[in-house]
């Protein structure tokens, strides 16, 4: 593994943790704010954003700008498809809290879809987080067809350019 | 009624969030995550078409989860929502050219199933 690649694997694996992490409290935050400001059906912005006003929604509302902003930091190198089953591990951290810190009962069906969650989280973090290739990378692999070409036009270390 | 919300959110999700992707593909790989530099790249993203109809994309996710949050439980507010991930796994295969390899898709049906099951 070269250093650019576990930079890469690093800043990643940060990013992704903020962003779950972020996205737990955000809504668990909201969740708990919604339940005191009550049913929220209308196409009025009104209501909205007098919910804003509940300490607990804006918190969460904190928080969840926290989370957009560091999916969007993460989506500017990473695959979609990648991001996506990896802040998965959020949904197991919610169960997690639930059971350790609420108290609440965790089923056996719930605990086989938290060890779903999870395999399926370990698979993907096995893959690259990026398969396409980034500006820096392109100009590179143009550097090197570059060189390439101006050897083998120089003849003699044409075998160097056979694979 | 949370059918529809349920719907509107996996829409705007999944459109939100290719739309994140594209935008912030085209922005380039973020470096510098000090706070000036933070203010610049957001001060680009705003004038970013993409990530402007993202946002909008996820603001419309976002308030309609806000109201099934309000006439459901959390536990099943967050579960139905993931529907998305098979259709977002499909348009980066096809739309963002990722490489979308059996690890990556045994990955997302699990991730998938596994949420679908938590709402049990």
């Amino acid at each position: 593994m070269t250093s650019s690649t576990r930079t890469l694997q690093f800043k990643t694996r940060i990013l992704t943790a903020v962003v779950v992490l972020s996205n737990v409290l955000g809504n668990s935050l909201l969740s708990r704010g919604m339940r005191s400001v009550g049913v929220l059906l209308s196409l009025s912005p009104l209501p909205y954003v007098q919910a804003l006003f509940n300490p607990w929604v804006a918190v969460g509302v904190s928080l969840l700008i926290v989370w957009l902003l560091s999916h969007m930091a993460l989506l500017s190198w990473a695959d979609l498809s990648y991001v996506l089953p990896m802040t998965a591990v959020a949904y197991v951290l919610v169960a997690v809290v639930g059971r350790l810190f609420l108290h609440e009962q965790v089923s056996l069906v719930r605990w086989a879809g938290i060890t779903l969650i999870m395999l399926g989280v370990i698979l993907v973090g096995r893959t690259s987080p990026r398969t396409t290739l980034s500006q820096p990378a392109a100009e590179k692999d143009s550097r090197v067809e570059v060189k390439t070409a101006l050897r083998s036009m120089s003849g003699s270390q044409h075998s160097e350019a056979r694979p | 009624m949370r059918w529809i919300l349920v719907a509107v959110i996996v829409l705007a999700t999944t459109l939100g969030e290719v739309l994140q992707a594209i935008g912030m593909k085209r922005h380039g790989e973020i470096h510098d995550f000090r706070p000036d530099a933070l203010g610049r790249v957001v001060s680009t993203l705003v004038r970013c078409r993409y990530i402007l109809a993202a946002i909008a994309a996820m603001a419309v996710s976002f308030f309609a989860f806000m109201a099934l949050l309000s006439i459901t439980e959390l536990s099943f507010a967050v579960p139905v929502t993931a529907a998305s991930y098979i259709f977002e796994t499909v348009l980066a295969k096809y739309l963002l050219k990722e490489h979308v390899g059996w690890k990556r898709w045994m990955g997302v049906l699990l991730v998938a199933g596994g949420v679908t099951l938590l709402s049990f």
